[in-house]
């Protein structure tokens, strides 16, 4: 037995009853034995290294590196790319951005069938997966939303509290700060929702000229009492610190501000958006290092991998067969499934980002909206 | 006597001037040094807030803990930026100090071609807008291969800390007796021997405040570090950007009290450097 | 002593010419310094001025429009942007070959975005287009197949376009990778790349042109064999259009495999329905009707372009010359604007602030003075994240300095002072970390002032102020002239305080920069944005320079 054999076996041990052993993970034949994982950073990274990482380097000694970098993971993939020394392993990117790696050659293209773990009922991945699987690069995780937070003890509301989204826009009943995101994606379409245009006819409105200009309109009148948010963590940051009032950010990361932290804020389920998030793998990757990432997701996005990953973070899994699994948090002992963004109860009022549309314009609304902030 | 102590003559209205003045120079100091001290009772906060709490106000030792300093040594991520630091730093000090004082000693002698052109080339580092050093540099890295790796940031690291030790060995050598070496060489030592023997002890100082100048531009750099390194090469001042940004922890702070322990260190190691330096080159009473 | 001695040159010991020897030895001595100074310069001119102009390069770059659109840029050299027509069916049927090959390399989405910069909307129009391009030519394809089963069939396209040549190359090369697959060896040599037959390309110059660069692409991109894959539909169009223009002569001038496919088609293409191209495209996006869009492509067609560097001050380069960029996308002239005014208010700060402390330290007995000092050296010395982090600490609203306003009742609770994310924090905390730039030089020149000339002139019966002003002040001058230009340099190029401290209204050009490197992908406009900001640097150092001097600069 080697030392290598000997630590996975110890580790084994360890792990919880119920965990998985060697012998239902196939050998990995001509792999590297390290993985440089490219996540969002905090409470979200976490959960993926206690969900995926850490039982993985139980069974079989892989070393992780882990870079904070996926809100800049296209420039960096693309210069990498360009100087031909592809440094990094396996990336976590949202949607919209697998979109624009797949379009632009940056990411492999997968077939998900031949590479993916069967669901545990024994359905074929694409079928289990179904409407998360976005594009052939795209190897999906979790279902998230992007939704609004505010604080309880703001004096100035008069015991007023929002119930729906449409409160951000309303300076009078709830002033002071608000935190947004620094682009344009998910604002405008809040914007023009709340200025009156119909669901049904977002995109329709969006693709006028006149469209993009209504919703920075609407914009307008929040801008002065707006800070802009880069990273998923500083809303709930600035929330805690009673810097803003309300803020749009990742209900996860508001899930652990509200149930881990105990801070006094509130978290509203209404016109949040719906979106996916998981992995890609960049192009041209050396073959053994792209055997061992093929072997880690085989096992990363399996059934009960999946699941387990909703103990750390109220994240819904992308993967139909693991939503019954879903159980309960790691520490807390509570439900989780009543704060997953797939819960019915909280998906009364929901959007979809439409990813082609995003994709064609991007370029045109992002000059735009930056150009409008800058003014 | 010194200006600033008032003739025994001095009218009321220059009495009050004189006292306004150093009160406005005390707001001054005030001002410089007070946002250093202020996150270091904020370091021990009991609680994950930037913000003084209650408890802390009242001295309530209940409010005041040594958690965000345990987070720092146990937390895997700030001890890799430690360590990666620690490995860069010095590494680029020793390129810096050894190609920068063997410049300066080129530059130091009479009748240097293009003297000026070449030293502006050299200080430029320090002169280039750092985001168009890491730019150019994250773009040509990348080309070359360099770009994620330790020699890449090392050497980065090294020309921005190379204008830093050119500037402090050449102040040490305008000073510096050319005679001596003559003496030496006319008494059969050879170059080398010179260097060593005399030219050396007597610059030194110059060279190791050069060398801790060039050490806390690596220690302290960001910008470049960003862009030039990958997640292998996080150091201290990444991990401290990225948290600035997102994460809902003082530990921060803590990094930022042992950052300024360290400065201080330094500081009086440069001062003292200083002090023998013009006291072995007669500049000063001492 | 003789006379050859006293006429002839003074001699050194060693017989030569006294002159000789000196210029020998001066040339000696200048080669020993530029041996000791070399390594270091090449080291700085590698791995620092190497890096800095090959950035100022991608300002002006431009190959990714010739490289992506060879065929359509050359095919537009000839359309005239002003007539409002649009360019004819060849110039859509080079566009049609060259972005095929485009879609399949994955190129098309970056160039849409490259010209985007330039035109709103070209971005969307590629990724569209460039969805449905492989359809372009599907008629043919399928009337070709009906006409001349042989064209369906990949082979027949290998024996019409390829060198026999390649094809024994090839063969063996697969012969010996199937030797080396038995034996287990490793094998990895490239399979030779597809070579067109001698002549086809006279006779089917479009047709040859399309096939080859498949060819190509399905070996290089997805490692196939164009022996086993279907031609895409746009190679059947190049060769319909092909066939329309050449004669039977031309035919017969082919080898015999060849004539038997390609004459029967010949013979069937002009009773073939055709398809207008531009209706294909306006089909796919309607913006293809512009003549704006056409004219960008030509306008942007060049190798080299100043487009980064006018976009860099709010200016477009179009078919027409030199325009105004449309006003809701002008922000750059205001950003720098916005650069100049703060870093000129943090200048004009740290004179306020850093004057009365130099004044003090140089006028203080040297003891005390050192002393002081070190309240100056110390924030140089810490960490800018510090300085930066506990800025934040202070100025946030529910912070240090608005706890303590409220708390002693100058401010309401309710109506905290807003000090972080906008100019005002900004200019606060980079006036802090710059400070000892400014007091530094300040205090050595001080230093120098004779204290004897402001007694001379009160003692001739100056006031105070007048002595101050008249004499002490004036003298101060290069300090405060020093100091201003290194805390002017410095500030012009800050990024990591604005990034933090500035909000929105409080960010400098750097800023933009750094979104255009990392976020936005356009790193020509971050390289042009880059090199007029370094440009403003390099004269503020070449002044500093000629007032100054580098090497006086003092650390301290």
């Amino acid at each position: 037995m080697t030392m290598k054999q000997l630590l996975s076996a110890t580790a084994l041990a360890a792990l919880p009853a119920g965990a998985l052993f060697a012998q239902d993970l196939p050998p990995c034949e001509n792999c590297a034995d390290s993985i440089t994982a490219v996540s969002w950073g905090g409470a979200y990274q976490t959960s993926q290294i206690k969900a995926y990482a850490e039982p993985y380097t139980a069974l079989t000694g892989t070393t992780f590196t882990w870079d904070e970098s996926s809100n800049e993971a296209v420039a960096k993939l693309r210069a990498q790319s360009e100087a031909g020394n592809i440094t990094w392993d396996l990336v976590d990117v949202e949607g919209p951005d697998s979109q624009r790696l797949c379009d632009e050659g940056l990411a492999m293209e997968v077939d998900h069938d031949e590479i993916l773990a069967a669901g545990d009922d024994g359905s074929a991945p694409t079928d289990d997966f179904s409407d998360s699987v976005i594009n052939d690069c795209f190897i999906p995780q979790i279902v998230f939303s992007t939704t609004f937070g505010y604080r309880t003890d703001v004096s100035a509301w008069n015991g007023n509290e929002p119930d729906n989204l449409c409160a951000l826009f309303d300076l009078e009943t709830f002033p002071g700060k608000r935190s947004l995101e620094k682009r344009p994606k998910k604002n405008i379409e809040w914007a023009l929702l709340c200025d009156g245009v119909a669901k049904d006819e977002l995109y329709d409105v969006l693709s006028t000229p006149e469209g993009l200009e209504r919703a920075l309109a609407k914009l307008d009148t929040i801008k002065s009492e707006t800070i802009w948010w880069s990273a998923g963590a500083e809303t709930p940051q600035r929330l805690a610190d009673g810097e803003v009032v309300m803020g749009s950010t990742y209900n996860g990361r508001l899930f652990s501000l509200i149930v881990e932290q105990n801070q006094p804020v509130k978290m509203l389920w209404d016109w949040q958006v719906f979106d996916f998030d998981g992995w890609v793998i960049p192009a041209d990757l050396p073959e053994d290092r792209l055997n061992r990432v093929l072997h880690f997701l085989h096992f990363a996005t399996d059934t009960q991998r999946l699941a387990d990953q909703a103990k750390y973070i109220s994240y819904g899994p992308a993967r139909a067969s693991s939503q019954p699994l879903v159980s309960t948090h790691a520490d807390l002992g509570i439900e989780m499934a009543p704060h997953m963004p797939t819960n019915p109860e909280n998906q009364k009022n929901y959007l979809v980002n439409n990813i082609e549309w995003w994709a064609d314009n991007q370029d045109d609304v992002e000059a735009r909206f930056q150009a409008w902030l800058a003014q | 006597m010194s200006q600033m102590d008032l003739p025994p003559y001095a009218t009321p209205g220059q009495r009050i001037w004189h006292y306004t003045f150093l009160v406005i120079c005390g707001l001054i100091f005030f001002f410089l040094i007070a946002p250093i001290l202020v996150i270091i009772p904020l370091s021990f906060n009991a609680e994950d807030f930037f913000t003084f709490t209650p408890k802390m106000l009242a001295l309530d030792p209940e409010g005041y803990s040594l958690k965000h300093y345990r987070d720092f040594f146990t937390n895997p991520s700030w001890q890799q930026a430690l360590w990666n630091s620690v490995k860069i730093a010095p590494a680029a000090t020793v390129i810096a100090v050894t190609l920068g004082t063997l410049a300066a000693i080129g530059l130091s002698q009479d009748h240097v071609p293009f003297r000026r052109a070449i030293m502006a080339i050299l200080i430029s580092p320090m002169i280039v807008p750092l985001i168009i050093s890491a730019a150019g540099m994250y773009f040509f890295y990348s080309r070359i291969g360099l770009q994620g790796t330790y020699l890449g940031v090392v050497l980065a690291h090294a020309a921005l800390g190379i204008p830093f030790v050119i500037i402090t060995v050449t102040a040490t050598l305008v000073g510096f007796d050319r005679s001596l070496t003559r003496a030496a060489a006319s008494l059969g030592a050879n170059p080398v021997t010179t260097f060593f023997k005399v030219q050396m002890p007597l610059i030194l100082p110059g060279v190791i405040s050069g060398g801790l100048f060039a050490f806390i531009t690596s220690f302290d750099e960001v910008v470049v570090v960003l862009f030039v390194g990958s997640a292998n090469q996080q150091t201290l001042p990444w991990q401290m950007f990225t948290g600035l940004r997102e994460q809902i922890s003082p530990t921060i702070l803590a990094v930022a009290t042992i950052l300024v322990v360290i400065s201080i260190a330094l500081l009086t190691t440069v001062e003292l450097l200083r002090r023998r330096s013009e006291r072995l080159r007669g500049l000063s009473p001492g | 002593m003789s006379d050859a001695t006293s006429t002839g040159p003074m001699l050194a010991a060693d017989g030569t010419p006294l002159k000789r020897s000196l210029n020998r030895a001066l040339r000696a001595q200048k080669l020993r310094a530029l041996m000791l100074i070399a390594p270091l310069l090449v080291f700085i001119l590698v791995t620092f001025i190497a890096p800095i102009t090959d950035m100022l390069f991608r300002s002006v770059e431009n190959q990714i429009v010739s490289d992506t659109l060879p065929r359509t840029t050359r095919a537009l050299e000839g359309w005239d942007h002003n007539s409002g027509e649009l360019p004819s069916e060849d110039v859509f049927a080079a566009l049609t070959y060259d972005l095929v090959a485009a879609a399949e390399r994955k190129d098309h989405t970056r160039l849409g975005t490259r010209l985007n910069y330039e035109t709103t909307g070209m971005s969307s129009i590629f990724r569209k287009t460039g969805r449905r391009i492989d359809d372009f030519g599907e008629t043919y394809m399928d009337q070709f197949a009906e006409a001349t089963p042989d064209l369906a069939a990949p082979e027949t396209w290998v024996t019409v376009m390829a060198d026999p040549g390649w094809r024994a190359d090839y063969a063996a090369w697969e012969a010996a990778r199937a030797a080396a697959r038995e034996t287990g060896r490793d094998f990895d040599r490239p399979p030779p790349l597809f070579r067109l037959k001698n002549g086809v390309a006279d006779i089917l110059p479009e047709a040859a042109d399309v096939y080859a660069e498949f060819a190509r692409i399905a070996q290089v991109e997805n490692g196939d064999n164009p022996a086993e894959e279907e031609p895409w539909a746009p190679v059947y169009l190049a060769l319909y259009r092909d066939l329309m223009h050449v004669g039977p002569g031309a035919i017969e001038r082919l080898d015999d495999a060849s004539r038997a496919t390609l004459a029967p088609a010949h013979d069937a293409v002009a009773g073939f329905q055709s398809e207008r191209l531009a209706d294909l495209y306006l089909d796919a996006d309607k913006g293809w009707g512009e003549p704006a869009i056409w004219s960008t492509i030509q306008a942007f067609s060049s190798n080299y372009t100043p487009g980064y560097f006018l976009a860099s001050v709010d200016l477009r380069q179009t078919a027409d010359g030199v325009a105004m960029q449309d006003e809701d996308r002008r922000i750059y002239i205001m950003l720098f604007e916005r650069t100049l005014f703060m870093s000129l208010a943090i200048m004009g700060a740290c004179i306020l602030l850093g004057y009365p402390i130099a004044f003090l330290l140089a006028n203080l007995p040297l003891r005390t003075s050192n002393v002081l000092l070190i309240l100056v050296l110390l924030p140089f010395w810490t960490s800018l994240l510090v300085r930066t982090s506990s800025w934040k600490v202070l100025l946030q609203q529910q912070g240090v300095i608005n706890d303590v306003l409220v708390w002693i009742g100058l401010v309401d609770n309710a109506n905290r002072l807003v000090m972080i994310n906008n100019q005002f924090g900004t200019i606060v905390a980079m006036t802090h970390i710059l400070l000892p730039f400014m007091i530094l030089p300040l205090y050595s020149v001080m230093k120098t002032i004779p204290p004897t000339y402001v007694r001379a002139a009160k003692s001739l019966g100056a006031s105070n102020w007048t002595a101050f002003w008249r004499v002490y002040f004036p003298q101060s001058v290069p300090g405060i002239g020093a100091g201003c230009i290194l805390v002017f340099i410095l500030a012009i190029g800050y990024y990591i305080t604005p990034e933090l401290v500035g909000g929105t209204t409080g960010t400098f050009i750097s800023n933009r920069i750094a979104y255009h490197i990392s976020s936005s992908l356009n790193w020509g406009l971050a390289a042009a944005l880059g090199s007029i900001l370094l440009a403003v640097v390099l004269l503020l150092y070449w002044i500093y320079d000629r007032i100054v001097g580098i090497d006086n600069v003092s650390l301290g």
